[in-house]
């Protein structure tokens, strides 16, 4: 087990306009991007943003070995129960999951 | 030879840049210098209040550069999305900026502004008439969430910015338009490869972010009938097939799709080829035509706030931090009911604690007690007064409440006197729909002005 910041190079989080979330997980080379796509499950990453796991896009990129997650934002940007302008530190709640 | 050689100095106007990647770009003989003016990404205040992000200052200076590199070029200037979010009142401050340099330069220049502030009764009328389509994902809308909007605008596309640029303007300032019009309206002008217009301006919006370097900012697209080919032009940036095909996941949900007026950019077929160790080429892109539309931005107030900040220092309310917040909050709402007379469900009391879980919320999973804590207090309500003054309400427990009855007086942290600080207005996005629009002018207005003639 290990922490996905630690497999990947890179995790970032970003507003895809106000109303969405996107999240790259930027692997670094294929046993990372072998290990990240088999380990880490739609529902895990569901289960931390605590939504159900068909609100969420997932695109794994083996060109790139990159795996992609794209969810409405948790709230949108912006609003009065917005904590996180740009969206950036969602991308911690990734970095800190263990996988196999 | 390529086509169209296109100029990107900085990602936005405000960013910076490298002088010399700019200076090099301009000695490059481009057809245009390209710049984004902003985006959404710092939140809805910026449309809600139509102001800046960036210091006038600032903008000032940068654009001073550009208009002095698009003089040497003898090429258009075009800025898309000037002051932050685009709206009529942020395209007429970066003109008159334009004034004043140009007078400051001695330019005489054709200055074509390009506005996109959409006005109520016309939204409500196309929300009527079916025109007005729901993205995934949009809250609802209805004729009052389109009267309550500050301020509406629509992004505009190639289409809007080429016909600014056949008027012949030397600089072009357009209000909201999408990240990548103002990079493929000149290729697709010229005839490219449209795909490839897409793409290349997908890849250039945020200027070198592709690169190596981002913080560069400098680099040249060129466009041509079967793809583009990508360059920085900091010594210390390069671009590679990965951080070019890379772009694409860039603040983007669908890392293959673009959606753009008039339909949609398709990079699945796209092939990336390093050319150089420091260039990239780019082809097999598609553009895939469909009915025409441009999407809509709004912010309208969604209430008032102030805000304060209470230290806690003391171990035993550092561990207890968020029972002293619930108990402080029950206690100061039956106050502003009582005293204010203001309904429960009309004001809002939130307390973040900063240093346990004031980023994430609910959702965090550390747990480590950190050694102070800092407890951010935010008030909304209807009215600016009413906020400032259930801030007020809550100050004598921020000072003094204690944990239990039966302990000595415990006194906090403040850093500020006052306490309490008026955000004013908060604003919220309140539009995430497209406009079909058969005329792609019809949304927008063209004013062309003769400056520095004297």
């Amino acid at each position: 087990m290990a922490e996905l910041g630690q497999i990947a190079t890179k995790i970032r989080s970003k507003n895809a306009g106000p109303f969405w979330l996107t999240i790259d997980i930027f692997c670094g080379d294929r046993a990372a991007f072998d290990r990240v796509s088999e380990g880490l499950s739609t529902d895990r990453v569901a289960a931390l943003f605590r939504v159900p796991a068909e609100t969420l896009k997932r695109f794994d990129i083996a060109d790139l070995c990159v795996v992609k997650f794209s969810l409405p934002r948790p709230q949108v940007q912006g609003t009065g129960r917005d904590r996180d302008m740009h969206g950036a530190a969602w991308a911690v709640l990734l970095e800190e999951v263990e996988i196999n | 030879m390529p086509k169209v050689r296109v100029l990107v100095p900085t990602g936005a106007l405000g960013l910076g840049y490298d002088r010399a990647a700019l200076a090099r770009g301009v000695a490059e003989n481009p057809d245009i210098i390209a710049v984004d003016g902003g985006s959404t990404d710092s939140g809805p205040a910026y449309l809600g209040r139509a102001v800046s992000k960036y210091s006038r200052a600032s903008t000032r200076e940068e654009w001073r550069d550009l208009m002095l590199a698009r003089a040497r070029a003898g090429v258009p200037l075009v800025i898309g999305t000037a002051g932050t979010c685009g709206a009529d009142e942020t395209v007429d401050w970066l003109f008159e900026i334009t004034l004043e340099l140009a007078a400051e330069l001695g330019q005489e220049i054709r200055v074509a502004r390009l506005y996109s502030g959409q006005k109520h009764d016309e939204m409500a009328r196309a929300l009527a008439d079916g025109r007005i389509t729901a993205l995934p994902g949009a809250p609802e809308v209805d004729e009052g969430t389109i009267r309550a909007c500050t301020h509406i605008v629509a992004l505009a596309g190639a289409e809007q910015i080429a016909a600014a640029l056949a008027t012949g303007a030397d600089i072009v300032i357009a209000g909201r338009t999408t990240d990548t019009a103002i990079i493929a309206a000149l290729p697709l002008m010229r005839g490219c490869h449209a795909g490839a217009a897409w793409h290349g301006a997908k890849i250039g919006e945020c200027g070198a972010l592709a690169t190596t370097n981002p913080a560069t900012g400098t680099i040249r697209i060129d466009f041509d009938d079967t793809g583009f080919t990508m360059e920085p032009l900091a010594p210390s940036a390069r671009a590679t097939p990965y951080t070019v095909s890379a772009h694409m996941l860039y603040e983007n949900s669908d890392p293959y799709i673009l959606h753009e007026p008039g339909g949609h950019l398709d990079v699945r077929a796209s092939r990336y080829t390093a050319i150089s160790d420091r260039a990239v080429r780019v082809e097999g892109s598609e553009w895939v035509k469909g009915p025409y539309s441009v999407k809509l931005e709004g912010a309208r107030v969604a209430g008032y706030q102030a805000i304060s900040l209470t230290l806690l220092r003391d171990r035993r309310y550092v561990a207890n931090a968020r029972v002293w917040c619930d108990d402080i909050i029950g206690r100061a709402r039956e106050k502003v009911a009582t005293r204010m007379g203001l309904p429960e469900a009309d004001f809002e009391i939130e307390m973040r604690l900063v240093g346990q879980d004031a980023t994430l919320g609910p959702l965090e999973t550390g747990t480590a007690v950190p050694n102070e804590i800092g407890v951010l207090t935010i008030v909304t309500a209807p009215e600016e007064k009413q906020a400032v003054e259930i801030a007020k309400i809550l100050n004598p427990y921020l000072l003094h409440h204690a944990l239990t009855e039966d302990e000595p007086m415990p006194t906090f942290a403040f850093p500020f006197s006052p306490a309490e600080t008026s955000r004013g207005a908060l604003y919220e996005f309140c539009l995430h729909h497209t406009l079909a629009t058969e005329d792609p002018m019809a949304p927008f207005r063209l004013v062309v002005d003769e400056v520095g003639h004297g």
